[in-house]
């Protein structure tokens, strides 16, 4: 199918690393946006923001690099929204190029998911999940350092490395005690 | 590679006390794949439908009755060191004399007090879970009448008690010398709630903390409470929820009929005695598709706030309700649970 997003069917822009944001919250989508694009960078960062998958298949954009699903625990419809925009992705991209972004898991009297919820959909998708409450300015600067370094890695940017490598070394880290922050 | 043996103690489909407890704490299942070098991952959880207790039979309902209809604000309370049961008229002599010293201090300003209050300390039997589980107690405080043709007993002021039901998995964890009972409940002015819990805390070092609800555990609740089979319907099962928007949060009430809520469940509801995630999830999902379809409002966008049903209700800032004595024990349950889950 034409909508669904592969993630080798364009060739790369010289020097040039995209990451999409897929989420239901624009403003905090908005803000991490900003906060990556902030970052020192040797490589030209583009940013790409969406509701949900599948993408309007009129514009044309460039490759990308990484996929980042934004949950927000505090809102089943932004689960619902991911499960749903998780079909419209190949396979391949799974290789190290997709992870989740769990945020509000600080303010628990808020959350109407619980965090095994998401921490299954990580797992059956073999992707890592990160957490962070996006709100927060200084998580979301560090938690947008470390999304440009992955996704400088997922663009073979970084020598040596490649998304699958990261990945695997993600995998063999992940033990109970740090799958719990 | 990983081999996804996670142990979990299932829970057999009986209706006897002891198997109501399902399943092993998170600590306990994080150790156990640690031990075991597997990888970790998590089962969604299973509950059983409250029954009757067995144990409830022992409960006289004339005198649990004022536990019913009133409401409670929800506190979790960490293990007492050193709380024995025989020392409770000692425990009300010194609560009495500490509430008019802080009364007097001027810490708890109400103008026109009287100053002639009693305290009284004394067991609630029959409110627990297992035969394991503390005794629960309740601690009053009544308004002396200082005129003697009035009734010797003066009007309750303030109730709170404590209780542990099912608490399993804490009492395993702590050693003689302490008294689980994790979950406090307090009705009355917020005051004399405060003066009593650092009271508790300066006599006991224990710490209480509010205990908050969130909207996970709130559909919980509400699938749980419908499943509930009831005699006669004394309320209607209502929704609350708050959509976060400025300049002020907007809420949605939904209300059902009962028995309309309690057949929704039952087209849902699969293994009998048994309350899955899927079949809450299922639940829930019917209620919002139902409200998106008429008011194309996503329900699941916002935050879910208040639940009330016939057998009890609950307010997320962790207040609550019990209006059916028959699932008292079952409402407390799944609060100690609760209680128990945050102290840990």
């Amino acid at each position: 199918m034409m909508s669904v997003l592969r993630p080798l069917d364009k060739l790369p822009s010289l020097n040039t690393a995209t990451i999409l944001l897929v989420g239901t919250e624009d403003a905090l989508l908005q803000q991490l946006a900003d906060s990556m694009l902030k970052e020192d960078c040797a490589s030209e960062l583009k940013v790409h923001l969406a509701k949900s998958l599948p993408l309007p298949s009129s514009v044309n954009r460039p490759r990308i690099d990484l996929i980042v699903f934004v949950v927000n625990l505090h809102s089943k419809y932004s689960l619902q929204n991911t499960e749903e925009s998780l079909r419209h992705v190949d396979a391949s991209f799974f290789l190290g190029k997709v992870c989740f972004l769990a945020t509000g898991a600080g303010q628990e009297s808020h959350c109407s998911i619980h965090r095994h919820t998401v921490v299954k959909l990580a797992h059956t998708y073999q992707s890592p999940l990160l957490y962070c409450d996006l709100e927060v300015e200084g998580f979301r600067a560090t938690m947008a350092q470390r999304l440009v370094r992955v996704l400088q890695i997922c663009a073979g940017h970084v020598p040596g490395v490649s998304a699958l490598n990261l990945l695997s070394l993600l995998r063999s880290s992940e033990g109970p005690s740090l799958e719990d922050l | 590679m990983d081999s996804y043996d996670v142990p979990e103690s299932t829970p057999s489909a009986s209706s006897r006390p002891e198997d109501y407890f399902v399943g092993a704490t998170p600590l306990q299942k994080r150790l156990e794949s640690i031990r075991k070098h597997t990888s970790f991952i998590p089962t969604p959880p299973r509950r059983k439908v409250p029954q009757c207790s067995q144990l409830q039979e022992d409960v006289d309902p004339q005198k649990v009755a004022f536990l019913l209809h009133k409401q409670w604000t929800l506190y979790s309370l960490t293990p007492l060191y050193k709380f024995s049961y025989s020392n409770l008229k000692e425990y009300s002599r010194l609560l009495n004399a500490f509430i008019v010293a802080e009364k007097q201090k001027g810490l708890a300003v109400e103008v026109g007090e009287d100053f002639n209050i009693k305290v009284i300390f004394s067991t609630l039997l029959g409110m627990k879970g297992t035969q394991r589980d503390p005794e629960a107690f309740l601690v009053q405080i009544l308004s002396k009448s200082q005129l003697p043709s009035e009734n010797r007993e003066g009007k309750v002021l303030w109730t709170g008690w404590f209780c542990c039901i099912f608490g399993d998995s804490l009492l395993e964890t702590v050693s003689e010398d302490f008294t689980c009972l994790p979950l406090f409940l307090a009705n009355g002015a917020e005051s004399n709630t405060a003066i009593i819990g650092t009271w508790f805390q300066k006599t006991f070092d224990c710490y209480f903390s509010p205990l908050t609800i969130n909207a996970f555990n709130l559909s919980w609740m509400a699938a749980m409470w419908t499943a509930c089979k009831v005699d006669h319907y004394v309320a209607t099962t209502e929704f609350l929820w708050s959509v976060p928007c400025s300049p002020q949060s907007l809420d949605i009430s939904y209300a059902i009929h009962p028995e309309d809520a309690k057949a929704l469940w039952d087209s849902i509801h699969k293994t009998p005695g048994e309350v899955t995630q899927e079949e809450v999830d299922l639940f829930m999902d019917c209620l919002y598709s139902h409200f998106h379809r008429h008011f194309k409002i996503h329900l699941s966008a916002t935050r879910l706030v208040r639940v009330s049903t016939s057998v009890a209700s609950a307010h997320t800032d962790g207040k609550i309700k019990i209006l059916c004595h028959k699932y008292l024990i079952g409402v407390l349950a799944y609060l100690t649970e609760l209680a128990v889950f945050q102290i840990e």
